[in-house]
């Protein structure tokens, strides 16, 4: 075939880096992962939880946690999805997200949202009364004790959590069940559908 | 210039009027009501236990089911017609195997957005989740390649699941639905008739692109000094072939198609840089790989368009046309995003554009690598048959509005490569999920959608022999297909990488024992040729053409030709390889 061979041919500069972003040459930007909270309004029926937890592992978005419940319209349940994505993948997150046919809507939710976790935890009973104290220093409280074991439930933001678990550590911690966050945006704005 | 390649559909309210069809009384009655509803005259598919009260229904209405050979030429050919017609084409098959057999073709579909509707019979409701007999988790082995997969659970609502799914399949960005049918529902009693086609209320369709987006983005690339229009297969989908030509001869701004985009833009066209990617042209390679500004219509920027995307267009500012946000950024950063229809963008970008951009230099460019590097090949006298001449002039005989099928492999770069395209609709191949096997069958979807145009097939050896056995429904259905197997005996493209990359260790590539196609042809009742010389390249052609009914053509040609031009996986489109040796240098 004829033409000069690849090592002859003229070359453009390039401003695109390893994502096909086009960037400053001098300053090419490179995208942090950052942890985002997706908020999705979905129909509540069969399968959809495995629909989207689908989409998540298939995508190979790297998920957090992910919780899900019903709201105060029976057809309609509410995912709480924390993900650790760069910028462009959290994009790409919500788009795809929102292309599913059950979903009704999506959004991301302001860093001051209001969210929760509820650990329960359960301890060696030999000191029921320490094991209490503890659990009011974290707000929480006893929800069930044994001769031989306590379970206290906790519920605050994640690191709250992670503080109460670790506290706890000291009455040999035999079990430990966490929700992942649920979470809602501050103030009067709600989750409708084209907002 | 015929827009859609079919055969003009009937006029569907007509069919919705019409009240003298009996009452329904099964939930399997309801679902032929709502495909009679949707206008389908074709089903393909595969009988079995599960699935049986469906054809039962099937049996008292007018469309016409074509039985497959295996349930995988079904979904090839459910594919394939809706290709060609524009809406979705449906495939039936039974439980377990039935349903796992249609998955191919369903994947297929997805990576195509090509418009398809399967529905699979299953186990009855209280047997789901037993492992019954042919029992198979449809809904969940079907749920990420499809736009939505439904489980119908009820006699009354199962044709509105259909209708659903089907008016589901051909809106927005098209797509394969299914709907699972469990043989208790499809029994059951319902008087219900299924409501209209509709799609759920959760999904939204964009139509036209914001105002304020379309005027900067016009601008943009009416400044710009190298612009071209990289056109998709969206642009076959919207039906937007003519207002790609109008803007594009309107404001002289150079058109380069993705593969599946093949068609959009006619090749003859002196602004027609043909296709770009792995095995495109150079000139189109070149053309993206230099351009300032890039308008991409219709395309989600796949890895063999792209190769590395850090060198894709490095220099281009891109405006995105596309109908599913989710595509805009995700391979390839869009700075003037535009979301909608694509008929309705390039007819927004018309009228907005304010000027054509000064651009005579570039194009001179563009034709100065047209005659740089020609798609051409080298055909000494003594040698083999070479399969480009094949295509070339099986290209030239027939008429603008001739489907060319393809499997997947060698032949496939060589059909698009030589054959020249001018009409959309026209080039049916399968081409993210790259589908071996896919030919055979999706040439019967064609010519059924398309009963008055010349369908022919370009296979491979390997290909064909994947769904050979689709043969027997095109001679028992009387279709008039050409095919043209391009036999190297080899897995060639395999072949071509293991030389290539693999130092050439053909491990698992070669097929020296492949039978004799012609004679295969012959066994299943269609009539063969041999083609192996030159010479008798025009009159095998012309041979076949001639048989009212399916024809193969076995064509031996020369084992040691390879695809050129070639951007390794992953490599610049700039730095293209036109013969082996080029390879090392990349």
């Amino acid at each position: 075939m004829p033409g000069p061979a690849p090592d002859e041919r003229m070359r453009p500069e390039g401003r695109r880096n390893s994502q096909g972003i086009r960037v400053d040459p001098e300053a090419e930007v490179t995208h942090e992962p950052r942890q985002a909270v997706l908020s999705a309004l979905v129909k509540h029926r069969p399968g959809v939880l495995a629909e989207i937890s689908g989409l998540f592992s298939r995508r190979q978005f790297n998920i957090e946690s992910l919780t899900v419940g019903p709201t105060v319209d029976e057809d309609t349940a509410r995912m709480t999805i924390l993900i650790e994505e760069p910028e462009p993948g959290i994009d790409q997150a919500k788009k795809q997200l929102q292309k599913l046919v059950p979903v009704i809507s999506v959004t991301e939710l302001e860093p001051e949202a209001v969210r929760r976790e509820l650990a329960l935890i359960k301890v060696g009973g030999e000191k029921p009364d320490d094991v209490n104290a503890v659990a009011e220093m974290y707000g929480g409280q006893a929800v069930d004790a044994a001769t031989d074991s306590v379970t206290v439930e906790v519920t605050g933001s994640k690191p709250k959590i992670d503080a109460a678990v670790e506290a706890f550590k000291q009455f040999d911690v035999q079990e430990v069940v966490r929700t992942g966050a649920a979470a809602l945006e501050r103030g009067a704005d709600t989750l409708e559908k084209h907002d | 210039m015929s827009e859609r390649a079919s055969v003009p559909k009937e006029d569907q309210t007509e069919t919705e009027q019409d009240d003298d069809r009996e009452p329904i009384t099964t939930g399997a009655q309801s679902v032929i009501r709502a495909l009679e509803n949707a206008g389908t005259d074709y089903v393909f598919g595969v009988q079995g236990g599960a699935i049986m009260p469906v054809y039962d229904a099937l049996y008292d209405s007018d469309i016409t089911h074509v039985t497959m050979a295996h349930e995988q030429g079904a979904s090839h050919a459910a594919d394939a017609y809706g290709v060609v017609t524009g809406d979705p084409g449906v495939c039936f098959a039974t439980s377990g195997p039935g349903a796992t057999n249609l998955v191919t073709g369903i994947a297929d579909a997805s990576m195509d957005s090509d418009p398809m509707i399967a529905l699979t019979g299953q186990v009855p409701t209280d047997f789901v989740g037993n492992d019954a007999f042919q029992e198979t988790d449809t809904v969940g082995i079907t749920q990420p390649i499809t736009k939505e997969s439904y489980f119908a659970g009820d006699s009354d609502t199962v044709g509105d699941n259909v209708s659903e799914a089907f008016a589901l399949a051909a809106s927005g960005r098209q797509g394969p639905t299914l709907v699972d049918l469990p043989k208790d529902v499809t029994q059951g009693e319902t008087d219900r008739e299924p409501m209209a086609p509709t799609t759920p209320d959760t999904y939204d369709v964009p139509e036209e692109a914001d105002d304020t987006d379309v005027q900067e983005a016009v601008e943009a690339l009416a400044d710009a000094e190298r612009p071209v229009i990289l056109a998709g297969g969206g642009v076959i989908k919207a039906d937007a072939s003519p207002a790609l030509r109008e803007f594009a001869t309107e404001y002289e701004i150079p058109v380069i198609t993705t593969m599946p985009g093949i068609g959009s833009f006619p090749e003859d066209h002196e602004l027609s840089l043909e296709w770009a990617g792995m095995h495109g042209t150079g000139y189109a390679n070149l053309a993206i790989t230099n351009t300032d500004c890039m308008l991409a219509i219709g395309t989600r920027f796949d890895d063999r368009l792209t190769g590395g995307v850090d060198s894709f267009a490095p220099d281009a500012e891109i405006i995105h046309v596309d109908i599913d946000p989710a595509e805009i950024s995700k391979n390839i950063y869009a700075d003037y995003p535009l979301i909608g229809d694509a008929k309705m963008v390039l007819r927004q970008l018309y009228d907005a554009m304010p000027r054509a951009p000064d651009a005579d230099e570039w194009r001179e460019r563009c034709q100065d690598w047209k005659s740089e590097y020609p798609m051409t090949y080298e055909m000494p006298d003594d040698e083999p048959l070479k399969p480009q001449y094949i295509v070339e002039t099986f290209s030239e005989v027939t008429d603008d509005d001739t489907i060319v099928c393809t499997g997947v492999g060698q032949h496939q770069m060589w059909a698009s490569q030589f054959w020249e395209f001018t009409e959309p609709r026209t080039w049916v191949s399968s081409h993210g999920l790259g589908t071996m096997g896919y030919g055979a069958p999706a040439a019967i979807g064609a010519k059924l959608a398309a009963p008055d145009q010349e369908v022919v097939c370009f296979d491979g050896d390997g290909s064909f022999l994947m769904t050979v056995q689709e043969l027997i429904v095109a001679v028992r259905e009387q279709l008039d297909i050409t095919y043209v197997v391009l036999n190297n005996e080899a897995v060639g493209m395999v072949r071509q990488w293991q030389d290539g990359f693999y130092e050439g260790r053909r491990m698992a590539s070669e097929y020296p024992w492949i039978p004799q196609f012609d004679k295969l042809a012959e066994a299943f009742g269609a009539r063969g040729f041999r083609l192996e010389d030159e010479a008798d390249v025009e009159d095998t052609i012309q041979a076949a053409r001639e048989y009212d009914g399916p024809a193969v053509i076995d064509a031996i040609i020369d084992p040691a030709e390879n695809v050129f031009p070639m951007v390794p996986s992953g490599g610049d489109n700039g730095l293209f390889a036109l013969e082996e040796s080029h390879l090392e240098m990349l």
